[in-house]
């Protein structure tokens, strides 16, 4: 295989990762305060929708993404509502958000299919992007690319070396201690499901804006489900997780390398690849989680109720 | 400045800081406190006194600002307060050692500390903190590394770094709920040194127990709660045990527990150099060897989480043993499975009633025949007979005397005592060979504490083996034939029931191994 | 921040009981009436059509009951599962491997081997619910024997699945003579599942409910005897309740996982056979829009009773039917269908809520 192949591959693996890295660190953030939300799917495709149609009216690739993340957020508090002031089950409720975000999504964006829009552009890093190599694979995308750099790190530093990433853990792991110690677990709880939201939706707009731009029901393809399950591959940690985001954007990019290099596999078995290769990985992650004694938050998919006797 | 500041600590000796008037708080169909007026003074150590379920924490929670009350007044150090959350009576100086630890068990003990305080605004100075809890832990004599995991400490250690969180917040008032639950008699010790330390430094301690002695011990002033009112507030050496036992349960309390001398018969349990890990895959039996025999109840006692969890579930094939051999009536049962083991005879009182002994949500009869759905009467081919089960469950829930309001109540609405006799209907009405109870009154009322240690007794009476372990050293000595002390997974020594040390067991199970015991 | 605080009931009164799946139906029928107008349609038009079009006719009926026979199958799948704490979200997967495995009965080995109708039909129903039982299988021996997280895997199949099935519609098992539609060849009539016909007396005679509905029948009523009877569906009920107290009363967890996920798969499974044998009559793509999915929806509203599955099925059936009313006669999408289903959802969850919490403000 020759470099350019390579590098081809390489870059375009940081792309289609590229929606899923902000769908997996919205997720881990509310996870990590003890809430698991299934409604990724649904908050990004309302995402993709809301920041395509918005874009499409305004010409405005920035504006559209923007509202993508206040429609992500929106719906994420239904969510919240539900299981935290509510105590609905966490499974069921983020479920029933996947199912909605799916139908409002086909609903709203029925007269927007085939329409083109604004799109966010590649934009080549001066200096950085003639990098032998790495060059190339990182510094010739759009800005949401570039976006998810700095995000990365930046969540990993927030969540472990921050006063308010300290009292995330803490009502993620034990709401009860939060609690007495007077952390607001509702407050935090709602906080980091929206912050999940509002990340989702832009992961949604990522999609419709930059990746394939335009709009098509169903757009998202799993990469919902995928981020839940980047999340304990992750082992709910940013950086770890980001990897496992270009895994599968390399699993998915590599469908379209084969092709155009002459592999002939039939593409029914190249579309299951990135859900075999999630089921795999899940395997594995849950293997060395069994082995390494580590797991998800103590208090991950737990109403907390104060004081009920 | 410095010279007023003595002087007002000095006139201020004996003030009231925490008065509560006329609280009264309820939770769906229960009263927990009912006009109770409770007053701690400054520099005193104010025990609260009562059986469980008197209303004491619930009073302390309301204290602590966990819980609104639904009318009462408090005020602290003779200002009004009105604790819309934990955080408003942290800053009032409030500061409370919960009976289970409010601690972040994947969280150092440094960030235990620190957590929920404002400052820092964001970026965390983890050394500087360090430093401060160093410098607290050192100033207290409250030894503690301040980077350790909480998983990695001792009970012991993190109870210290339950009182380091509250002096750090500058607590003047501290609660502790039941301190010395956990503790080894020596630790104990040091515990009450540490608090009379404090209370010279002019903090107040407000030291909630069910226990006599030790509130007789350590305490200037007790209040005395029953079924959530005050009973009365008397000064500790105006009174004696039995006048507080008798505020406390509302009748005169019998001490004694009627334990005949029996012949221990044969050999039942037989355990060899067993090993077994806990879930974290850490070693948690290292060699264990002991037996038990008919009509003999042998405890064993420890600091909570020395073993005893993984000791139970090993004997009742819940968890995989790594090394060793167990017998019962000289069968071998290392390998077999729960359900061969319930099979071969032996019973089991878990240690949580409500995640391990019972289903919750579901009815008497239904966890009546949780073990015996398999076996006739109850099982009529690959159906369960109802009619028989519902039989069953009312003979036992009558004999065994549970208060329910009827069979198809579910065991989730049934107090501690009631659901601890509905387990022990289920476990030992199948008349089993043993019997591994764990921590069997944990939690329950003088009357249903009784009532189980009676039982226990006629179980050995009848020529059941008993192992009985109890984090609780007064009832392990009361109804132990033979005591053996664990340790980090290890036996560390046996002794008498009726000759045993409380000394001698308190070094045990600090890990010192001894010898001697008869 | 919303100050609501909830007190634990100590018993609901009878009315909340009843009255919060009525009122969250209403309420989800306001807001999607809201989304109506939003298109600039009469909410009260399409409400009508969409009445007239599920219930309003005999016709009408029937199709909301050809509709509900795959729903009440997967949904008493989804549900058995659920009974059990294991969340499979891949009754659309195991429904689809279902379809695949009866259709390949039906067209080849019928062909092949000469065989009573009967006998082919009773294989296709075998072979479907192998299919999707092995299918749910899956996640369910990694859940219980590796602990993976039974939703993620079981709803990654769901993809799997579909590509698998498709890879035969479109290429493998292409009816050649097919105008260039993707699906199969028809079955033979002989092995079509027969329609109820007279039996259903109060429907048109032409009606197309077929024998699906009884399998729907009896799969609940089994179901019902075998949890509330049987000791095996004693052992489901408490691993369910409470998987710890089921380990120390010495249950077997792992096998009950793995064969309880076998069980709801195959059900699903029989809903594809259901739809090949008895609806589509061959293998095609869009043979389930997404029943599935919506069989989550239908356990849970049902509180996972399984008659009331087959009531919430109907009522369900009659949703799609009516999506696809009011799509065909007032260009509405169909996708309104999808959200009624989501808002239905989340008001009955806070209805349920409220049934077991008293509300207080502060």
């Amino acid at each position: 295989m020759n470099e350019a192949f390579i590098i081809a591959t390489l870059a375009a693996a940081i792309r289609a990762g590229t929606p899923v890295v902000y769908a997996t660190i919205g997720e881990i953030f509310a996870e990590r305060a003890g809430v698991l939300n299934l409604g990724v799917e649904g908050m990004m495709l309302v995402g993709a929708v809301v920041g395509f149609m918005v874009g499409v009216n305004t010409g405005s690739a920035t504006t559209g993404l923007l509202a993508a993340m206040i429609a992500g957020g929106l719906l994420s508090l239904i969510h919240a509502f539900l299981t935290v002031t509510l105590y609905v089950d966490q499974v069921v409720s983020g479920l029933a958000l996947t199912i909605f975000g799916t139908g409002l999504s086909a609903f709203l964006g029925q007269d927007y299919v085939g329409v083109s829009g604004p799109q966010f552009a590649a934009l080549k890093i001066p200096v950085l992007s003639q990098i032998p190599f790495l060059g190339p694979i990182l510094f010739e995308h759009d800005i949401l690319v570039y976006l998810t750099f700095l995000l990365v790190p930046l969540a990993g530093y927030y969540i472990h070396r921050t006063r308010p990433g300290l009292h995330l853990r803490a009502v993620g792991e034990n709401p009860a201690t939060a609690d007495v110690m007077g952390v607001s677990v509702a407050r935090t709880r709602y906080f980091y499901v929206f912050v999940g939201g509002v990340l989702a939706g832009l992961a949604g707009a990522n999609l419709s804006l930059a990746y394939t731009p335009g709009w098509i029901e169903g757009m998202t393809a799993g990469r919902g489900w995928i981020a839940v399950a980047l999340v304990i591959f992750g082992f709910w940690q940013p950086g770890r997780a980001m990897l496992g985001a270009y895994l599968f954007g390399g699993v998915q990019s590599l469908q379209f390398s084969l092709q155009t290099i002459g592999v002939v596999i039939p593409v029914y078995f190249l579309g299951m690849l990135p859900y075999v290769f999630t089921v795999l990985v899940l395997i594995i992650a849950t293997q060395e989680q069994v082995r390494r004694h580590i797991g998800a938050p103590a208090a991950l998919g737990i109403p907390y109720k104060r004081g009920e006797r | 400045m410095v010279s007023t500041s003595t002087l007002q600590t000095v006139s201020r000796e004996n003030e009231i800081v925490v008065s509560m008037r006329e609280v009264t708080k309820r939770f769906p169909g229960v009263v927990a406190n009912d006009r109770v007026t409770f007053e701690a003074r400054r520099g005193e150590i104010h025990a609260l006194l009562g059986e469980n379920g008197a209303g004491k924490s619930t009073l302390m929670n309301v204290l602590t600002g966990l819980y609104t009350p639904e009318e009462g007044e408090i005020a602290i150090n003779g200002q009004p307060a009105q604790f819309r959350s934990p955080k408003d009576s942290i800053a009032a100086g409030i500061g409370m050692v919960h009976q289970h630890f409010k601690l972040v068990e994947t969280q150092t003990v440094t960030e235990n500390v620190i957590l929920g305080l404002d400052a820092p605004r964001f970026r965390l100075d983890m050394s500087r903190a360090e430093a401060d809890v160093a410098k607290l832990s050192e100033q207290y004599g409250l030894k503690i590394d301040p980077k350790a995991y909480i998983w990695q400490l001792s009970v012991g250690e993190q109870q210290r770094v339950e009182i380091i969180k509250a002096l750090y917040r500058g607590a003047q008032i501290l609660i502790l709920d039941e301190p010395t639950a956990v503790l080894t008699p020596q630790e104990t010790e040091e515990l009450f040194i540490t608090l009379r330390d404090m209370v010279a430094k002019g903090h107040t301690i407000i030291f909630i127990s069910h226990k006599l002695d030790e509130v007789m011990s350590i305490a200037d002033r007790v209040t005395v709660l029953r079924g959530g009112k005050v009973v009365a507030t008397v000064n500790a050496r105006d009174t004696n045990k039995a006048e507080l036992a008798e505020m406390m349960v509302g009748r005169p309390v019998l001490f004694r527990l009627d334990r005949p001398a029996l012949e221990p018969g044969e050999m039942v349990l037989r355990v060899e150099e067993l090993h077994a890990e806990n879930d974290k895959g850490l070693p948690a039996l290292r060699g264990i060897s002991f037996y038990v025999r008919a009509r003999e109840i042998v405890g064993i006692a420890g600091v909570s989480g020395n073993g005893q969890s993984e000791l139970a579930e090993a004997l009742n094939g819940l968890r995989p043993i790594t090394r060793g051999r167990i017998f019962l009536n000289g069968r071998e049962i290392t390998t077999l499975s729960a359900r061969e083991i319930i099979d071969a005879g032996v019973a089991h009182v878990p240690e949580d009633r409500h995640t391990d002994g019972s289903v919750g949500d579901m009815n008497l009869t239904e966890n009546i025949i949780l073990k015996r759905y398999r076996h006739p009467p109850i099982a009529r081919g690959p159906v369960i007979d109802w009619n028989q089960a519902r039989e069953m469950s009312s003979e036992l829930v009558s004999r065994f005397n549970v208060q329910a309001p009827g069979l198809d109540t579910r065991a989730r609405l049934l107090s501690g005592g009631n659901l601890q006799k509905l387990i022990l209907a289920r476990e030992l009405s199948a008349e089993p060979a043993l019997i591994v109870a764990m921590h069997p009154t944990q939690g329950l009322d003088v009357g249903a504490t009784e009532y189980v240690r009676q039982v226990l007794l006629e179980q050995r009476a009848a020529g059941a083996a008993v192992l009985l372990i109890s984090e609780d050293l007064d009832e392990v000595m009361q109804l132990s034939d033979r005591i053996l002390v664990i340790y980090e997974g290890e036996i560390m020594g046996e002794a008498s029931g009726e000759k045993a040390d409380r000394a001698q067991i308190g070094l045990m199970m600090a890990g010192q191994r001894q010898e001697v015991g008869y | 921040m919303i100050h609501i605080r909830l007190e634990p009931r100590l018993s609901t009164p009878r009315w909340v009981s009843w009255a919060s799946p009525v009122v969250s139906i209403i309420l989800a029928l306001m807001v999607g009436a809201v989304l109506i107008a939003a298109q600039g349609a009469s909410p009260i038009e399409a409400y009508a059509a969409m009445y007239r079009g599920a219930l309003g006719s005999g016709f009408g009926f029937a199709e909301t009951l050809v509709k509900a026979i795959p729903l009440m199958l997967a949904g008493l799948g989804v549900a058995i599962a659920f009974r059990m704490q294991l969340w499979n979200i891949g009754a659309e997967g195991q429904l689809w491997m279902g379809a695949w495995a009866a259709a390949g009965v039906g067209l080849f080995l019928y062909a092949a081997i000469p065989m009573p109708p009967w006998l082919a039909i009773l294989l296709m129903m075998l072979a479907s619910m192998l299919a999707g039982g092995l299918w749910g299988a899956i996640p369910g021996a990694l859940k219980a024997y590796l602990n993976v997280n039974e939703i993620l895997t079981s709803l990654m199949l769901n993809s799997v699945a579909i590509f698998w099935v498709l890879y035969f519609v479109d290429i493998l098992w292409r009816d050649p003579g097919g105008l260039g539609f993707p699906n199969t060849a028809p079955l033979d009539k002989a092995i079509w599942l027969p329609k109820l016909g007279a039996l259903l007396f109060f429907l048109p005679p032409t009606h197309r409910v077929h024998l699906g509905l009884a399998f729907g029948i009896i799969a609940a009523a089994f179901m019902w005897y075998a949890l509330s009877k049987m000791q095996w569906g004693y052992e489901v009920r408490v691993i369910g309740l409470n998987k710890r107290a089921a380990g120390f009363a010495g249950m077997p967890i792992a096998r009950n996982i793995v064969l309880v996920m076998f069980l709801s798969g195959a059900l699903a499974g029989l809903a594809g056979m259901s739809e090949v044998a008895g609806v589509a009559h061959r293998l095609q793509r869009g043979l389930s829009p997404g029943y599935g999915f919506t069989a989550i929806i239908i356990a849970w509203l049902a509180k996972l009773n399984p008659f009331a599955i087959i009531l919430v099925s109907i009522l369900f059936g009659g949703l799609l039917v009516a999506g696809e009313q009011i799509q065909m006669t007032m260009g509405l999408p169909a996708s309104i269908s999808l959200i009624l289903q989501g808002l239905i959802l989340f008001f009955v969850l806070a209805g349920d809520v409220l049934s077991q919490y008293r509300i207080r403000f502060r």
